[in-house]
């Protein structure tokens, strides 16, 4: 099955740059949603295997990454969000040309690091450096604290691909109470978001600037 | 014994949840802490304390966070049933639930002995420090939780990824993978290089964001002027600590690792510049709590300044992580009654300090007085013998911009603290009702207390515990 994974892959590397262009909240939060279903199908596809474990750890990828956290997102737009859109610091060219070059950079970083002789896929060292650097970019770049959660959300996606290439290393449990932990962490941020739009009637975090030297 | 520690703690966090009584819950905090003291004091005199096939094992180092952080929850725990009654229009349900949770999950960290756990127990402290920075509502409470979460978890990732690339280090060479901490310090000298490498470099900026490192501080100034002072110095002192921890952890694979020049190349630097950053913006700092979080980001570079430095300064860093925790206890403490009496934490309004409030005030300032390293304080004897580390190892230049940034803080720090204690307060700084009073000062004073015992003599056990924690550090396979 692990000739899936390139393909999967290459997909995952596209929604980050369909999320550097998204100009809609939406459009940004169903490409994360996606990102989070393709990492639980890489994980089945990076084991080779369908034992007990491999499926549970997959569904709950699904669950958490691909629908109850963009669920979770898509109401706090509902319930907030003014605006719609995503309100970019820096151009979405220039956030795309940005993404292009950190790709880049990620594909020639991982050349410079020995894989394993018998590596899961070449790709998903590059990959996984690659979506965490689009991560970073989102969270810096939108000003919208909804959008900082999904640059997070990236984020810990480019993490997760890395750990394609541990699944015996890293126990069942240990990964379950990752996935734990960024569930709480994004239904504390939710509140605080809810928090925010009801204090300053926005949820851009522009209106955070009040504590500096 | 293992999970008594840290599930006593999180039982009583459930029991606060289901309390009704807004006056009464604040009391299960101080039973949550005597309940944890009596228990470490147990796991520290008796035998070996192991669980789970050694992914919970209490180490030396582990000892030594575990009774500071013991300590210091006991300690600023008699102070907050007082402090809420003062805050009474709040409703502190989750205030001390998350307190409580903080505890155990501070304490698992310490126990954890999987990188694995011992990150997802890092990343559960942050989580539940988020609720305590937002008691107060206030929409620059807010501002400063939202950034507290955002950094920390960006950052935490980041440390996920630099634990990874610790595990693929062992895949890569052949090797069977694991994240236990003893296996990954055997098998260290078989590791690959880059990956290890790699793998240290985030985990110094992921945990290195928690525990506060410049430039990786910014939330910090954020968090400790806006949270009550009880939590700062829960936070100061434990969580900090405990995020060190973690650093030390993956230091100690360095070591056993011959990667241990270039972990300490980068250590002395960050170190260094950590303390550079502080000196620079605690200079006109007219924020008195503010003020403080530049002194914790000043203490943590002086902790990674120590292990760097390596030999007699690892044993100055590991005294001055008890030193500077204690009497960060003092500075907090005190800050947050100052900070009650005035209902201000500028030093535009804040005046007189010592006529407003004689033992309050008095204590902030003998407490600045320890913390920037006068004598007969505990963090004197811990600087001092950091730098005897390092003009031992020879290394001059270090030793020297060591002893002047330590003199610009003092100056910088002074000037403020000078401020807030000196003069005579408006009348508008006496209308705010709040006196001194025992529950709120007997806490200060035994913080005060404890950090003058360590300056004039260190008890035998704990010298032995130092001692023991520095052997196990620089342990080689």
């Amino acid at each position: 099955m692990r000739e899936f994974i390139d393909p999967i892959l290459v997909l995952v590397l596209l929604l980050n740059f369909v999320a550097l262009g998204a100009s809609r909240l939406r459009t940004l939060i169903q490409a994360v949603a996606f990102q989070g279903m393709l990492l639980g199908i890489l994980i089945i596809l990076a084991h080779g295997s369908f034992m007990l474990w491999v499926l549970l750890m997959a569904g709950a990828t699904v669950a958490l990454k691909g629908v109850m956290i963009p669920r979770m997102l898509f109401h706090a737009i509902r319930e907030v969000v003014i605006r719609r859109e995503v309100e970019p610091i820096v151009g979405f060219v220039a956030s795309l040309f940005l993404g292009a070059v950190g790709t880049a950079l990620a594909l020639l970083f991982a050349k410079t690091l020995p894989i394993a002789h018998e590596p899961v896929s070449s790709l998903v060292v590059p990959a996984s450096l690659s979506t965490v650097l689009t991560g970073f970019l989102v969270l810096t770049t939108r000003s919208k604290a909804i959008t900082q959660v999904v640059g997070y959300l990236i984020l810990e996606n480019g993490v997760f691909i890395f750990g394609l290439l541990l699944m015996e290393a890293i126990p069942f449990m240990v990964e379950l109470g990752v996935l734990l932990d960024l569930f709480v962490a994004i239904f504390v941020m939710g509140i605080i978001i809810h928090k925010i739009s009801r204090e300053f009637s926005s949820v851009s975090t522009s209106m955070l600037s009040e504590l500096k030297e | 014994m293992a999970f008594l520690l840290f599930i006593v703690p999180l039982v009583m966090a459930g029991l606060a949840l289901v309390t009704p009584s807004n006056r009464w819950r604040p009391w299960l905090i101080p039973a949550g802490g005597v309940a944890h003291l009596v228990l470490t004091g147990l796991a520290l005199s008796g035998g070996p304390v192991s669980a789970l096939q050694g992914w919970l094992v209490l180490d030396p180092l582990g000892k030594l966070v575990l009774g500071l952080i013991s300590v210091l929850f006991v300690v600023c725990s008699y102070y907050a049933p007082a402090y809420l009654a003062l805050r009474a229009e709040r409703p502190n349900r989750f205030f001390c639930a998350c307190l409580l949770a903080m505890l155990g999950m501070m304490t698992l960290v310490t126990l954890s002995h999987h990188l694995g756990l011992m990150w997802v127990a890092i990343e559960a402290t942050t989580l539940a420090t988020a609720p305590l920075l937002f008691f107060n509502h206030s929409p620059r409470s807010l501002e400063a939780t939202w950034k507290y979460l955002l950094i920390g978890s960006v950052g935490i990732a980041l440390a996920l990824l630099g634990t990874f690339f610790l595990a693929y280090s062992s895949i890569r060479e052949g090797l069977a993978p694991t994240l236990l901490l003893d296996d990954l310090v055997r098998i260290a000298p078989q590791l690959s290089g880059p990956w290890l490498h790699a793998a240290f470099v985030l985990l110094l900026v992921g945990y290195g964001t928690k525990m506060g490192l410049a430039p990786m501080h910014t939330w910090k100034p954020d968090a400790y002027g806006e949270a009550p002072g009880l939590v700062g110095a829960l936070l100061a002192g434990g969580a900090t600590s405990c995020a060190f921890l973690a650093i030390l952890r993956f230091y100690q694979i360095c070591q056993a690792a011959p990667e241990a020049a270039f972990a300490r190349e980068i250590l002395v630097f960050m170190g260094l510049f950590s303390m550079a950053v502080a000196a620079v913006f605690m200079i006109r700092q007219r924020d008195f709590k503010r003020m403080l979080a530049y002194s914790s980001v000043e203490h943590m570079g002086i902790l990674v300044l120590g292990i760097g430095l390596g030999g007699l300064a690892t044993f100055g860093a590991l005294l001055h992580l008890i030193t500077n925790g204690v009497t960060k206890g003092v500075l907090f403490l005190s800050a947050g009654n100052i900070h009650r009496a005035y209902d201000s934490k500028l030093t535009d309004d804040v005046r007189g300090a010592i006529r407003r409030l004689p033992v309050s005030g008095v204590l902030f300032l003998a407490g600045f007085l320890v913390v920037t390293g006068s004598p007969p304080g505990g963090p004197f004897i811990s600087e001092f013998t950091i730098l005897t580390g390092a003009v031992s190892g020879g290394h001059y230049a270090v030793a020297a911009l060591y002893l002047a940034l330590l003199a610009i803080v003092f100056i910088g720090m002074g000037t403020t603290v000078l401020r807030v204690v000196q003069g005579v307060p408006s009348a508008q700084a006496a209308a705010t009702s709040y006196r001194d009073r025992p529950q709120l000062v007997i806490p200060i004073l035994v913080f005060m207390g404890l950090s003058l015992l360590l300056g004039l003599y260190i008890p035998k056990p704990l010298n032995t515990m130092l001692h023991d924690a520095a052997a196990y550090l620089e342990v080689t396979p």
